[in-house]
Formats: structure tokens, C-alpha cells, sequence
């Protein structure tokens, strides 16, 4: 198969260039942090460093980690390093109130996220001749913007669906030739089932690529969906402290996604320690990014576990391949594509009157997720009528939708009913198997 | 007037009623009338016994949790269509019924209805301007 490339010198650049492209960037990164960001200034004063201390790429692990929780702190400007008329458009990460990550562009900041949107496109084999079909949710969701942007750069036919309506999305992927799908991995094998149940073949829809992430999946929910939609299905990855999608992206081989590190710097520490890690070890994934105005990110831990590699790719592409991630390395669940931490279920129930006594069960059935709490009854919550429990179960759920952005069933146990192992309760059992 | 009704919380596995009801006996208790109102996940027993302050402490120091309401009970003669009586009365009042469950007494003719209506209040001057006589606790335990 002939190999495009999007921007080929940077995709194919010798190792060595990039390294260095990297170093530069990131002393002009640090130093526009330093100038602009009092908030992360002060890490790197506590830990003794300045840019003077940065020559290059060497020198990264001199730097502070920014977790989650300093997003949290500093929103929702303290890590802006323009000024806000520079902007032009923030995201935010799904529904979740109290973590809520809010992240602002410049367009310079929207260009290089689009170009790396684009590259994942032509690499999944889409050209000026493809009819795009985003079915990734637009909004502040970092899904329907990143690829609607990146289809625009390549020059494909654009259809900006957003997510649902299903019907509606086969009628136009019929109607108007969509030959490349991008949406969650799920949604795909939604659209997939509901083909096969309205008797459509995958041969009757000219679909050849789909290009999916937003959330973990399985090699074997990889096959399904191919095989069901007649495509070959691309994994790409990001998230909206870095920009969005297309941090990272599939090519031909299939084998790991092959990381912008023109932009984005990668690492692998020990979760523990900080430690960085040699290439190949498994541990969490950094990304420091290298060019970005408004909100640039000196070493973001993911929390998500990865590992690296930069063995030679048959697509000819030398960007650094990162592995599909293989868990977290902290309690966050990814439930339909929505960030979800146990405590923020603690939280709800605390302020509604009962008792930080639960279980979240997680589960998929066919390709949707599943999303169950258990919750302890208390005696000042019993009521002596059935429909009495379940007015107070479904007030819950809404109590923790309004929290979550997402709907859980809710379900009342008796007291002590939730297990407890080894005396401390078990808070998550999560039945789906996204690490296979 | 009032007969007090004790709702246990109980989950939908094995054993879990014997546990109750062998709690409530080695604490002395006597059960005069219970029901039960099952879901998939879970039941509430209703429980009219002797002592509702033994039963309650009994069964909370064993872990359960547990509701103390105020029910209304009625005295229905052992006929047919006496019950329908009761209900029409409530129907005319305006007072609905959440649930209900019925027993019978050791020695008299009478048959004993606990009801569980939207409007205690409302449903006893219903029922006892139409001529009905209601159980108290005092009642239940000369029964």
C-alpha cells in the first residue's frame, strides 16, 4: 500500500532531527511558561529550577509535574499563558462538576490540534476525495471539533452529524458516501448492530475507515467493528489538557499509535516514585507539550499506564509509538466516554443524607456500558412503601447525573451488603475487559 | 388512636426472613400480622407485633435497619363484602390506600385490616364516622 503522509517531513524526520526540533521547542516552551504562568512558575521556583536550568530535552525531568489536581486549583485561568483576547475557543472535559478541566486556544493553538487531527485522517488513508462523517459529540467535547477541524485541513467532505440520531447517521452514510467514520469505538459498534438490524451488509455502505478513541477499547471490539461496518478501524488518542485527539494516531501497521512529538513531548515515569522510566518500560505517560500558547502543559501526568516504543514502523512514519493504554494509575473510570471518579459519587451521597457506603458496578453489555451504584440504605431513608425506595433511588441517580453528566441506575441494598474485602470496601467492580 | 407498624429493610437472599423472625423470638417478640412487599432487589417487611420497642431494638442491634410507622388498623366482621365496606368508605373520603394486609384474631369472629392510607387522619374519621371500630397498640396485644 503507497504510504501519505500529512506533513511527511516532520512524520518521517530522522530520529535525531526530532530530538532536536524537541529541545528547541522546549526551552521556548518553558520560557513562555515561566513569563506567563505564575502558577506553574512557582512549582519550578519551589523545586529550584528556572529556564536557565532547561538546554533541551535532557533536562525535562527537571521539571514539576501538573496533575489533574492543579487543573482543578488553578481553574479557570490560572494556567492561561496569553492574554484572553489572544483566544479564540476553549473545550472543557465531559460533565463533571468540581473537575471540570476547561482549556483555551489560540489559533495557532486550533491549527497545530487540527493538523494532528489531519494527520491521524491521512494516515487512516483519507484523502481530498473522502466524505468525513464526525460522529464524535460536538460542544465543548474535544471529539467533533478536533476531527471536523483535521477533516477540513485534508480536504475531505466534511458531515458534521455529532453523536446520535442513528438512523439519521446511515441514512446520510448512505445517502452521501461517507467513506470514513469518526466517533467513540462504541458508537461505532452501536452503528454497526443497528446496520445489521436494519438488514444493511457491510458491502451496501462504502465505508472503508473508521478512526475511534475518546475511550478504551479491545483488539476483539477492534475486529467486531470492522468486520460489522466492512472498515478498517484506527485508534487515536488525547485528551483535552493536551488539545484534544490526535495527540497520537494509528497508521497502516496497527500496532500502537505514533505520537505528534513535534508537539508533544512523551515520557514514561514510575506512577510511585516520579522516576522517568527507559523506553519500553511500562509506567504512567507524561506529555509535555512543545508549542502551545495559550495553554501549554510542562509534564501532565495522564494517568494512564502506556508504554513506549520506537521500533522501526512499516508505514515509514518515525514519531515515537505509544502502546493502546493498559489501565489507569488512578480510580478514575471512563464510563460512555465520560470521566467518572469514585469520590464524586461519595460526594453526592454525603450531601444527600446517606452514608459514603457504595458500590459502582461498570459493566458493558453488547458495546454500551452499563453504569450501576449500590448504595446502603440507612433507617433515615426507609420508607415502609415500595414506591417510597424507589422515588429515593431515582432521586439519587439524578442528584449524581446532575454531578456526572452521565445517568446511573441506582439501586438501594441492605446495610453491610456491599463487600468488603479484607475490611475495606470494595468502591469499583468493573466487569469490562478494556485492557485485553 | 394509632397502631404502629414495624418495616424492615431485608434483601432478596437466603435466609434472610429466618434471621428476622428468629431474632424477634429470642427477644420474646410475637407476631401478630406481617406481610411483605417484594421487589427484584429487595423487601420490606411489615411487622405488627406485641412490643414494638423490643422488636426495634432487637433487630437494629443485630444490623438491621428499620421504620416505625403509624398505620390504621381496622376490625372487619368475618362476612363477605366487609372489607369492601371499609374501602368504599376510604374511596368516598378521598383517602387512598398504599397497601394492605389482614389477620384474624385467635378467639373472636373478627377479622383485623391493617391499612396503609395516604391520609391516616383522614381515613380514621372516614372509617369510624361510618361505624368501624379501630385497633390501637393496646389492642394488639390482647389479641
Amino acid at each position: 500500500m503507497e504510504q501519505r503522509y500529512y506533513q511527511k517531513d516532520i512524520e518521517t524526520m530522522p530520529v535525531e532531527d526530532i530530538k532536536k526540533l524537541q529541545s528547541e521547542k522546549l526551552v521556548k516552551q518553558v520560557k513562555h511558561v515561566w513569563d506567563n504562568v505564575p502558577y506553574y512558575r512557582h512549582l519550578m521556583e519551589e523545586k529550584g529550577v528556572t529556564p536557565d536550568d532547561i538546554h533541551g530535552i535532557e533536562d525535562l525531568h527537571k521539571l514539576p509535574f501538573l496533575t489533574k489536581a492543579d487543573l482543578r486549583d488553578a481553574y479557570p485561568y490560572g494556567l492561561l499563558a496569553k492574554p484572553l483576547k489572544d483566544c479564540v475557543r476553549i473545550q472543557s472535559t465531559s460533565g463533571t462538576t468540581g473537575r471540570r478541566v476547561v482549556a483555551f486556544y489560540t489559533q495557532h493553538d486550533i491549527d497545530l490540534w487540527e493538523d494532528c487531527c489531519a494527520r491521524a485522517i491521512v494516515a487512516a488513508g483519507g484523502t481530498d476525495e473522502d466524505v468525513v462523517q464526525v460522529a464524535y459529540g460536538y460542544g465543548l467535547f474535544t471529539g467533533g471539533p478536533g476531527l471536523n477541524g483535521g477533516s477540513h485541513k485534508v480536504g475531505c467532505l466534511t458531515l458534521p452529524m455529532s453523536s446520535g440520531f442513528t438512523d439519521r447517521q446511515i441514512q446520510f452514510m448512505q445517502d452521501l458516501s461517507a467513506t470514513i467514520l469518526c466517533c467513540t469505538p462504541s458508537y461505532a459498534a452501536y452503528i454497526g448492530e443497528t446496520l445489521k438490524e436494519q438488514g444493511i451488509t457491510p458491502d451496501q455502505i462504502p465505508l472503508k475507515a473508521g478512526i475511534f478513541g475518546a475511550e478504551a477499547w479491545t483488539q476483539e471490539m477492534r475486529e467486531n467493528i470492522e468486520k460489522t461496518l466492512g472498515i478498517k478501524a484506527y485508534d487515536i488518542y488525547g485528551l483535552t489538557e493536551t488539545s484534544g485527539p490526535g495527540v497520537a494516531f494509528e497508521c497502516s501497521e496497527q500496532t500502537g499509535m505514533h505520537i505528534n512529538e513535534d508537539h508533544f513531548l512523551a515520557e514514561i515515569i514510575d506512577p510511585d516514585t516520579g522516576e522517568v522510566l527507559p523506553e519500553g518500560a511500562k509506567g504512567e505517560l507524561v506529555f509535555t507539550s512543545l508549542d502551545k500558547e495559550a495553554f501549554p502543559l510542562l509534564r501532565y501526568r495522564t494517568r494512564d499506564i502506556c508504554v513506549l516504543s520506537r521500533k522501526p514502523c512499516s508505514c515509514g512514519r518515525t514519531l515515537i509509538k505509544m502502546a493502546k493504554p493498559m489501565g489507569r494509575s488512578d480510580d478514575m473510570l471512563i464510563i460512555r466516554g465520560v470521566n467518572v471518579f469514585p469520590s464524586q459519587i461519595e460526594t453526592v451521597l454525603l450531601k444527600e443524607g446517606y452514608e459514603p457506603n457504595y458500590q459502582i458496578v461498570v459493566d458493558r453489555v453488547g458495546n454500551n456500558d452499563t453504569f450501576d451504584v449500590n448504595v446502603e440504605m440507612t433507617a433515615d431513608m426507609l420508607s415502609d412503601t415500595v414506591s417510597g425506595i424507589t422515588e429515593r433511588e431515582k432521586a439519587l441517580a439524578e442528584a449524581m447525573k446532575v454531578m456526572l453528566g452521565i445517568n446511573p441506575k441506582v439501586h438501594l441494598v441492605a446495610p453491610k451488603s456491599i463487600v468488603r474485602s479484607e475490611g475495606k470496601a470494595v468502591r469499583v467492580i468493573d466487569k469490562r475487559k478494556l485492557y485485553g | 388512636m394509632s397502631l404502629k407498624q414495624v418495616t424492615v429493610f431485608v434483601e432478596n437472599t437466603q435466609g434472610s426472613l429466618v434471621n428476622i423472625t428468629e431474632t424477634l423470638a429470642q427477644n420474646n417478640v410475637n407476631l401478630r400480622a406481617l406481610s411483605i412487599a417484594d421487589t427484584l432487589e429487595f423487601g420490606l417487611l411489615r411487622l405488627i407485633v406485641n412490643d414494638n420497642d423490643a422488636a426495634a431494638k432487637a433487630l437494629t442491634d443485630k444490623g438491621y435497619i428499620l421504620k416505625i410507622t403509624e398505620v390504621v388498623g381496622v376490625k372487619i366482621g368475618d362476612q363477605p363484602g366487609k372489607l369492601s365496606k371499609a374501602l368504599a368508605v376510604l374511596a368516598e373520603a378521598g383517602v387512598n390506600v398504599e397497601y394492605l394486609y389482614a389477620f384474624m384474631a385467635r378467639t373472636e369472629k373478627h377479622a383485623y385490616v391493617v391499612l396503609r392510607p395516604t391520609d391516616n387522619a383522614a381515613a380514621e374519621n372516614a372509617l369510624e364516622a361510618a361505624g368501624f371500630h379501630l385497633i390501637t397498640d393496646a389492642d394488639v396485644d390482647k389479641l
